[in-house]
């Protein structure tokens, strides 16, 4: 079914499906087995077939791309949801094999707990954060179909239940035989600001290169053997590394993390006003940490479980978010952003769907844990909102889900302009996306503001409640207060805004304050505003705020109102205009 | 609880709040910071120079109307005559009001009006004429492919008509943004590389279009028309629930709820969207029938015309393989099943077949 061209109006094709002959239909592969599941459009496989074909979409993505050499160490984020969990079952599986068709990186797995009793919404509020509903396993497999967030953070999780989600966790990570790493959503406190810099990257292999890589990994291995070693040394390496869990990071499993941490990530995440923002800054919070974990183990790559179903989700909701510039990055195969540590997604052609029927079928443990927009009302945030669009119009429009996928691949890691050198953002680390000089743009109109016709005075400004002493104009020097009041919470502010690319400067809006904020995002954010005047800086008096400022910076005006929803565009105006 | 001061001159009472900002303002002001955004984006964008004839894609609809008077206003400033272009789809029981509307505003505007019909360019085919023809397939009648493609054209000619040396647009931040998702759920790869921009240069001798109101957002167009007590025509389209596009809408709605700057943001984004090279749609040519701008040999107006002429009003809609491009063997009777091509045909060939659930 092409998408473009074709016509919207009839949610099926028409006439009725051609009768299908119940006994008499066999797997469309094999024309033997009995068909257990349905994949595509009347696409019936057997147990044995779909495996096999599930398996073979698993290595095609990773033999295509050719990324992942032999040896190297390849870090696994598993959140224990379903898309992540197949991932590690599936390089679980590709480790056994024999050994001409065997994986040949070396694995490691983190998970991230981040349990933190947060309080989300307005509607969970009346709900006791420490009396969340929380499903207790009863068996190591927990079957989930089409259960879309299930990593990272959930809301107000008591001690005993995240000690249990711990245990499980623990017990499942001790059957896979790789090293592994649990790590607390607390640890951000404790990052350092080296974690935002982006270190240059490994020389990157051609394919010349990788199949070098490939022959001389070959024959070191039948050198090997033929000297007798014993098994082949690469399964040996793999099995060295159990001895290492027993004695790695046991203080994390020992003991719940400082009590003064998880009252600061839940200030943090209760100070943050939109459920969207919420959910992006634990994203972003999340991959530092598993960059962290990655460049302090000597991890050269992350793999992450991302479907299909949830990159075309992901695309959406990033275009959504402003994040138009950086759609290759967040949702092509590999990503290189972070410079010596690629992200990889070799889940990316596997559906949802398949992904549950898989897992269904051949018993892959998984875990669940409630996420930060669990039982949140669908209009909560971006992301809620983008989710139910795309499946409900998937239901309609079978293809909706493949077309936007196919339609990401089209997409490629450059900027428009051209210029791919530049400042970074500090918080996503994909170069600056906003070009302060051509105001003829999206970015252009929201900065600037023809309303005012003079300067604004201390008494205009007493009416915006959360904006201190910060005029609405900017790009002007702010005269406002004249030094009643002290600018400094500003110019920090401001110092970090200017550093962020166009969605984080979005979401930033909802972020009140920068304090909460871990350490390390603010270090950084000061390291790199002194490097940029070095010659400057010695000239530079103490206390004085006004030359801190630098024209275009500083976040926009003050905060929106937030937009009803109008049924009709008449309607949608009555609230602006007062009678 | 009586309204705050206006944030800009401090001396009327607020009237209004701007979805954009939430400032507190007087209507004289809004409608000044208004047309002054405007004139911005025209002066920074380098749209309209000096001395340019333009020509103002009037419906009658509240996006034109507010544009025209705009650009009425701003016309000494820039240096530009305007000429008013409607276009009449020959769609009964809409257009037909709508044209009432456009001419009271030009006579009120004294403004110099041409109205160009579908029924004198295309032959004889109305919009109803078309809807009839698509219909009965059991499918949709596709009616907004067709009237959006035939209108540029009308367009173009209508321009042409005056004398005009650019053509400008009503369309708003929202029309972009809804375009966009659109375009990404459709995936359609070549409108996604070529919008994002201001509007076009005009390549092979098409005439230069732009939008000035693109960073508009609906709502301030609204506003903009209410405090200028602007008179305009506001019904839909009878064919708009058909729409694919009433999707994006209704998704866009739900995310301003969300984020009220959503409509900018996508806006953003569409401006900084990087495609392959391979995706982008050919460098243009002339259109071997009626000379205009055309990336194969017959422009979209033509093949969608052809397509109607010939029985086949599907031929130019999809991908279908190449058939467009010649004169073919007579249309099979209507009758006939196999010659409406379904969705399980190999209109849209190998690659997307293999990845339809």
């Amino acid at each position: 079914m092409c998408q473009v061209g074709e016509d919207y109006g009839d949610p099926a094709p028409e006439g009725p499906p051609p009768p299908r002959p119940g006994r008499e239909l066999k797997c469309v592969k094999c024309s033997e087995g009995l068909p257990v599941v349905v994949i595509r459009a009347g696409d019936a496989f057997c147990r044995d077939c779909f495996r096999a074909f599930y398996i073979h979409k698993f290595r095609a993505v990773l033999g295509k791309n050719r990324l992942i050499f032999p040896g190297e160490k390849v870090l696994l984020a598993w959140s224990g949801g379903p898309s992540s969990s197949s991932m590690v079952w599936q390089v679980l599986e590709g480790l056994s094999r024999d050994s001409a068709k065997r994986l040949r990186f070396v694995p490691g797995v983190v998970y991230v707990d981040g349990t933190c009793p947060v309080v989300s919404t307005r509607r969970l509020r009346r709900v006791a954060p420490r009396t969340w509903p929380y499903p207790i396993l009863g068996s190591p497999v927990v079957m989930i179909p089409f259960c879309l967030h299930l990593e990272g953070a959930a809301c107000g999780q008591s001690r005993e239940d995240r000690a249990k989600t711990l245990s499980d966790v623990k017990r499942i990570l001790q059957t896979l035989g790789f090293p592994w790493h649990v790590v607390t959503l607390e640890e951000v406190f404790a990052l350092p600001p080296s974690v935002l810099r982006c270190s240059a990257p490994e020389p990157v292999g051609t394919v010349g290169t990788y199949k070098v890589a490939v022959d001389s990994f070959l024959q070191q291995q039948h050198t090997l053997e033929a000297e007798g070693v014993g098994d082949s040394p690469s399964s040996a390496q793999g099995e060295a590394q159990p001895s290492q869990p027993c004695t790695q990071d046991p203080q994390d499993l020992a003991e719940p993390p400082p009590a003064a941490q998880t009252e600061a990530l839940s200030r943090l995440f209760d100070s943050v006003k939109t459920l969207t923002a919420k959910e992006e800054l634990l994203q972003t919070l999340r991959t530092h940490l598993i960059l962290h974990v990655a460049r302090t183990h000597g991890y050269s790559k992350v793999m992450t479980g991302d479907s299909c179903t949830r990159l075309a989700i992901k695309l959406m909701t990033s275009l959504a978010l402003g994040r138009g510039a950086f759609l290759a990055w967040d949702t092509g195969f590999s990503d290189e952003r972070h410079g010596d540590v690629v992200v990889v997604r070799p889940m990316r052609e596997h559906t949802l769907k398949e992904v549950a029927f898989y897992n269904r079928l051949f018993a892959v443990p998984s875990v669940f844990t409630p996420a930060i927009d669990t039982k949140a009302p669908e209009k909560a945030s971006i992301h809620r909102l983008m989710e139910g669009f795309l499946l409900r119009l998937q239901a309609q429009f079978p293809s909706t889900v493949s077309t936007v996928y196919r339609t990401s691949e089209k997409l490629v890691k450059a900027p428009r302009d051209g210029c791919a050198s530049g400042p970074r953002c500090l918080l996503c680390m994909c170069s600056l996306d906003v070009d302060t000089a051509d105001s003829a743009t999206a970015f252009g109109a929201q900065t600037q503001d023809f309303s005012q016709m003079q300067p604004p005075t201390p008494l205009a400004e007493a009416g915006a409640p959360t904006v201190p002493c910060r005029s609405a104009e900017v790009g002007r020097a702010p005269n406002c207060c004249q030094g009643t009041r002290p600018c400094r919470r500003e110019d920090s502010r401001a110092r970090v805004i200017k550093q962020l690319c166009y969605g984080c400067r979005v979401n930033m809006k909802d972020v009140p304050s920068l304090d909460p904020l871990p350490p390390y995002i603010l270090a950084e954010a000061q390291l790199r505003s002194q490097r940029l005047s070095p010659e400057i800086q010695e000239y530079l008096l103490e206390n004085s705020d006004d030359k801190a400022h630098t024209s275009g910076s500083g976040a926009w005006g003050p905060p929106e109102q937030e937009g009803k929803d109008g049924q009709t565009v008449c309607d949608c105006i009555n609230k602006n205009i007062f009678n | 609880m009586p309204a705050p001061q206006c944030a800009s001159c401090h001396a009327a009472r607020a009237a209004l709040r701007r979805p954009r900002s939430g400032q507190a303002l007087c209507g004289a002001c809004f409608c000044t910071a208004f047309e002054a955004e405007v004139l911005h984006t025209v002066l920074a964008g380098r749209l309209l120079p000096p001395g340019a004839v333009v020509a103002v894609g009037a419906s009658g609809g509240k996006d034109s109307t507010v544009l025209a008077h705009v650009l009425r206003e701003l016309a000494p400033r820039l240096g530009v005559s305007l000429r008013l272009v409607a276009v009449d789809e020959g769609i009964s029981g809409y257009r037909d009001a709508a044209l009432a509307a456009v001419r009271r505003q030009a006579a009120r505007w004294d403004l110099p009006l041409t109205v160009v019909a579908y029924a004198d360019l295309f032959g004889g085919w109305t919009m109803d004429a078309v809807a009839r023809s698509t219909a009965g397939s059991g499918r949709s009648r596709a009616c907004c492919t067709f009237c959006g493609v035939l209108r540029r054209r009308a367009l173009e000619e209508g321009a042409r008509l005056v004398g005009a040396t650019h053509i400008v647009t009503g369309h708003n931040a929202d029309d972009m943004a809804e375009t966009v998702l659109m375009n990404f759920l459709r995936g359609d790869a070549g409108r996604l590389a070529r919008g994002g921009g201001l509007g076009s240069r005009g390549e092979g001798g098409a005439l230069p279009r732009c939008r000035p109101l693109q960073l508009a957002s609906q709502k301030e167009v609204v506003l903009y028309a209410h405090f200028r007590r602007l008179d305009y025509f506001s019904e839909e389209c009878v064919y708009a629930p058909e729409a694919f596009r009433g999707h994006a809408r209704h998704l866009l709605k739900l995310l301003e709820a969300a984020r009220p700057s959503a409509a900018l943001d996508l806006v953003h984004s569409a401006e900084r969207l990087a495609l392959a090279p391979a995706a982008r749609p050919p460098p243009p040519g002339a259109c071997s029938r009626c000379g205009a701008l055309a990336s194969r040999a017959l422009c979209q107006a033509c093949a969608l015309l052809d397509g109607l002429q010939r029985g086949r009003p599907r031929l130019a809609i999809g991908k279908g393989g190449g058939a467009r491009d010649e004169e073919g063997p007579p249309p099979p009777p209507p009758s006939d099943p196999g010659s409406a091509p379904g969705p399980a045909d190999g209109e849209c060939g190998a690659a997307c077949k293999e990845r339809c659930e």
